[in-house]
C-alpha cells in the first residue's frame, strides 16, 4: 500500500516536472528518459498491421534511457488527437509514432503545429513540402517483399492458381497485388491470382469467406492484405492450402503451411530513428525504403518451401538489395489488355507513378471497381 | 408534499449515482484480478477524465457528439419505439452535409455551415423517419429497420466516398473533396472542445421542453404508454411517430455535420466510429430523459478520456473499457427496479 502511495505521488510529481520540461528546449528535454508514445488503430496482438508496430515499440524498450508509452485501438478521429496530447501533457512525451494511415491529415498535423517542439512520426509515407517540419510520415515497399513471396508462391503451386484477399482497391494494396502476381509468374510463368476486396481492413466474416471460396476453386497458395491476416492464414492452413504471410511472420499460426511472407521491419527503424533524436540529429521528414533500406524483410522460407524456390528467390531478393532492380517495368499490360508501362520504361520504387497505381496486370483475375 | 416530490426527484439522481458507484466497485474487483492495485485504477480514471482542464476537455470532446446521438434514440423512447440505427443517421447526415458545402464553393462560410447544418439534419432526419414510416406504414419493426439501415447508410457512404464523390486525389484513403479550412466551425473561444457540446446541451433542452412542457410531447407520451388508447382519443399516431422519428434523426445527422465541419474536414470511413452505437447506451442509461443524457454523455466521455491513461499506466487493454461501460449498463438497468422503493420509506417517515 505505502508502495502504491509513493507511486502515485511520485506519478504526479513526475507530470509535473514533464510538463515543466516540455516547456523547455528540445535537447533539455532528450537528456532524461525520453518518452516515446505509440498510437495504434487496432489491438496491438493483431498479428498484423498494428503488432508490426507494437513490435518495432518493443525494441526501443530495450534501450536505455527510453520510456515507451502505448495506446491501442484508438479511432481515426479526434480522439487520436486528445490521445496525443493526453500522451504530451500527461506522461510528457516527446516523441510520437501515430502509426495509423488516417491518423495524418488533418490529426497529426494540427498537433504538429500545435506543438512545433515535439517531433510526430506517422506510417504512410505522406508528408509534403507544405506540412509542418517537425511532422515526418515514413513508409517501407513492402511490395518487393511481397514480390519475393509471389516467386515462392508461384513455384509451389500445383495447380497453378493463386489467391489473394485484399481489403480495398486502393493504389497501395493494388502495387501489392500486382507485386506477388508478378513475382508468381516468374517462378510459373502460367500462374493465374484471383482477388477478391472485402471492402474494409478489418472484416474477418468476409475474409473466411473469400479464403474458402479462394480454395474452393482450386487455389492453393494464398495470401492477403488486411489488417489482421490472422482470419485468413489459420482458415486456408486449416482447410490444406498454403500461405504467404503479410506484416509480420504468422509462421506460428500455421507451421506446416506458412511458406513465407511480407514483413514490416520496423524493430530496425524505430530504434534507428530513435537514435538520430537523442543524437541531435534530424530525421528525414519524408522516409522511405524497401529491403535494401532495412525497412521491409522477407519471411525464413518455410520447411516445404522447395530449392528451385528457394534459389530464386534469394537471387532476386540479392539483385533488389543491390540496388537497380525495378519491379515494374516495361512492357506491362494490365489484365484487360492494355499496356500499363511501355515498351523499355522501368519504374523504379520511388517513382511517383506507382503511388498512383489503379490497374491489376495480366494474370491477375479480378477488377479494381 | 414537497418533501414526497423532492425525494421523488432525488431518487433519481441517487439511484444511478449509485449503480455507477457499485459498477466502479465491481471494476476495481475485476481490475485486481489482473494484479493491478484498483485504488491507482480510480486515481488514473479520475486523472485521466476529470483532473484537469485538459482531462475535461478531453472528456467534453468526446461527450459532444453523444450528446446528439443519444436523442436519435431517446426521443422516439417516448413512443415507446427502440430505434438503434443513430449510426445511419450520423453518416448520412454527413455526408449530406458534406455535399451541401461542396455545391457552393463560393458562398460566404456562415451561410455554408448554416447550410450544412440544415442539410445534416435533414439527411439524418429523413433516414430514421424513413424507419418511422416503415413502422407505421408496413408494420415493420422499427428497431430491426434501423439497424439494418446503418449497413445500408455504410455501403452508401463507401460507394459515394470510393465512386462519385471521391476526391482524385486520396489516393490510398478514399474521401470526399474537403469542405475547405474556412467553412470548419472550429472550436468554443477559450478551448479546445468543438462547437457540438452545445448544439448537443441545445438540443437536450429542446428535446426536455418538447416532450414535457408541450401538447406535441404529452400526446407522444400517452401515444407511447398505449397506442391503442391513443388512437381511441383521436391521437394523430402516424404524425407524432413520422415527426419523433425525423426530429431524432435530425440530431444524429447534425453529429455527422459536426464531425465533418468541426472535425475532419471531409467525409470518408473515418466517421463511422460507432457514436451512434454509443449513443443507444447514453440514452439507456439516462432512462431517456434528455436532460440526463448530459451527465451521462459526459460520464461515458470520461470514460473514453481515461481509457487511454489506463492502458499507458496499469497496462490495462483497450477492452477493460468496454467491460467497465458493460458492468455500468447492467447495473444500471438492473437498479430500474429500486425506484418508488425509497419513495415509499420517505412517506412513511412524513
Amino acid at each position: 500500500m505505502p508502495l502504491d502511495q509513493v507511486s502515485r505521488r511520485r506519478v504526479l510529481q513526475g507530470t509535473a516536472a514533464l510538463t515543466l520540461a516540455g516547456t523547455l528546449p528540445l535537447q533539455r528535454a532528450f537528456a532524461k528518459d525520453t518518452v516515446v508514445g505509440f498510437i495504434y488503430v487496432g489491438s496491438r496482438d493483431d498479428y498484423g498491421y498494428n503488432q508490426a508496430h507494437a513490435v518495432g515499440a518493443a525494441a526501443l524498450k530495450k534501450l536505455p534511457e527510453i520510456k515507451v508509452i502505448e495506446e491501442e485501438k484508438v479511432p481515426e478521429t479526434d480522439a487520436v488527437e486528445k490521445t496525443m496530447e493526453s500522451m504530451i501533457n500527461l506522461d510528457g512525451a516527446t516523441l510520437l509514432f501515430p502509426t495509423s494511415f488516417g491518423y495524418y491529415s488533418p490529426h497529426m498535423v494540427k498537433l504538429a503545429n500545435k506543438y512545433p517542439k515535439l517531433r510526430f512520426e506517422h506510417c504512410g509515407g505522406l508528408w509534403g513540402d507544405k506540412d509542418p517540419k517537425n511532422a515526418g510520415s515514413y513508409f517501407g515497399y513492402i511490395d518487393e517483399a511481397q514480390y519475393i513471396s509471389g516467386i515462392v508462391a508461384g513455384h509451389m503451386t500445383k495447380s497453378g492458381k493463386l489467391g489473394f484477399v485484399a481489403a480495398k482497391p486502393i493504389p497501395q494494396v493494388l502495387r501489392n497485388i500486382n507485386a506477388f502476381a508478378m513475382g508468381a509468374r516468374l517462378g510459373n510463368p502460367k500462374a493465374t491470382l484471383q482477388v477478391i476486396f472485402t471492402g474494409d481492413w478489418s472484416m474477418p466474416v468476409k475474409e473466411a469467406e473469400a479464403t474458402n471460396s479462394l480454395i474452393a476453386q482450386g487455389v492453393d497458395v494464398l495470401t492477403c492484405h488486411v489488417d489482421g491476416p490472422k482470419t485468413v492464414v489459420e482458415n486456408a492452413s486449416r482447410r490444406g492450402a498454403m500461405v504467404c504471410g503479410y506484416h509480420v511472420n504468422q509462421a506460428t499460426l500455421a507451421p506446416n503451411a506458412y511458406l513465407t511472407g511480407a514483413e514490416w521491419n520496423w524493430e530496425e527503424l524505430y530504434p534507428r530513428f530513435v537514435k538520430m533524436v537523442v543524437a541531435g540529429e534530424s530525421i528525414p521528414n519524408f522516409y522511405r525504403g524497401g529491403l535494401k533500406e532495412g525497412l521491409v524483410k522477407v519471411s525464413p522460407y518455410g520447411r516445404m518451401v522447395s530449392e528451385a524456390a528457394r534459389k530464386q528467390a534469394d537471387d532476386v531478393k540479392a539483385k533488389l538489395m543491390a540496388g537497380g532492380y525495378a519491379i515494374f517495368q516495361g512492357p506491362l499490360v494490365d489484365n484487360k489488355g492494355k499496356t500499363v508501362i511501355a515498351s523499355g520504361t522501368a519504374r523504379g520504387q520511388t517513382d511517383p507513378e506507382l503511388e498512383k497505381m489503379d490497374y491489376l496486370v495480366e494474370g491477375v483475375i479480378g477488377a479494381t471497381s | 408534499m414537497a418533501l414526497e416530490r423532492f425525494s421523488g426527484a432525488a431518487e433519481y439522481v441517487l439511484i444511478p449515482t449509485l449503480a455507477v458507484a457499485l459498477s466502479l466497485f465491481l471494476f476495481g474487483i475485476f481490475v485486481a484480478l489482473f494484479g493491478k492495485n484498483p485504488l491507482d485504477l480510480y486515481f488514473y480514471m479520475y486523472q485521466g477524465a476529470f483532473g484537469s482542464w485538459f482531462s475535461w476537455q478531453n472528456t467534453l470532446t468526446r461527450a459532444a457528439p453523444l450528446i446528439l446521438t443519444a436523442l436519435c434514440t431517446a426521443l422516439p423512447a417516448q413512443l415507446g419505439m427502440v430505434i438503434i440505427g443513430g449510426e445511419g443517421a450520423l453518416l448520412v447526415g454527413a455526408l449530406s452535409a458534406t455535399a451541401a458545402a461542396l455545391v457552393m464553393p463560393a458562398a460566404p462560410p456562415v451561410l455554408v455551415q448554416i447550410t450544412m447544418a440544415i442539410a445534416g439534419m435533414a439527411g439524418g432526419g429523413l433516414w430514421i423517419a424513413l424507419a418511422g414510416s416503415l413502422r407505421h406504414y408496413r408494420g415493420v419493426n422499427e428497431t430491426i429497420s434501423s439497424l439494418l439501415l446503418v449497413s445500408i447508410a455504410l455501403a452508401v457512404l463507401n460507394h459515394l466516398v470510393e465512386g462519385p464523390m471521391r476526391d482524385p486525389t486520396s489516393l490510398n484513403k478514399p474521401s470526399t473533396a474537403a469542405i475547405g479550412a474556412a467553412n470548419m466551425i472550429g472550436s468554443i473561444p477559450g478551448t479546445d472542445i468543438h462547437w457540438g457540446l452545445i448544439f448537443g446541451i441545445v438540443a437536450a433542452i429542446l428535446a426536455y421542453i418538447l416532450i414535457y412542457h408541450t401538447v406535441f410531447g404529452f400526446a407522444a407520451r400517452i401515444a407511447g404508454g398505449n397506442i391503442r388508447a391513443a388512437k381511441i382519443v383521436g391521437l394523430p399516431v402516424g404524425r407524432l411517430i413520422l415527426i419523433t422519428c425525423f426530429l431524432a434523426g435530425a440530431a444524429a445527422g447534425l453529429a455527422g455535420m459536426v464531425e465533418v465541419a468541426a472535425v475532419q474536414g471531409r467525409t470518408n470511413a473515418n466517421l463511422a466510429v460507432g457514436y451512434g452505437f454509443t449513443g443507444i447506451l447514453v440514452a439507456f442509461l439516462a432512462r431517456h430523459n434528455p436532460l440526463a443524457i448530459i451527465p451521462v454523455a459526459i460520464l461515458l466521455g470520461g470514460i473514453g478520456a481515461s481509457g487511454g491513461l489506463l492502458q499507458r499506466r496499469l497496462g490495462l487493454p483497450d477492452a477493460s473499457v468496454l467491460v467497465l461501460q458493460g458492468i455500468i449498463f447492467v447495473t444500471v438497468l438492473a437498479s430500474d427496479s429500486l425506484y418508488g422503493r425509497f419513495r415509499f420509506s420517505a412517506r412513511k417517515e412524513t
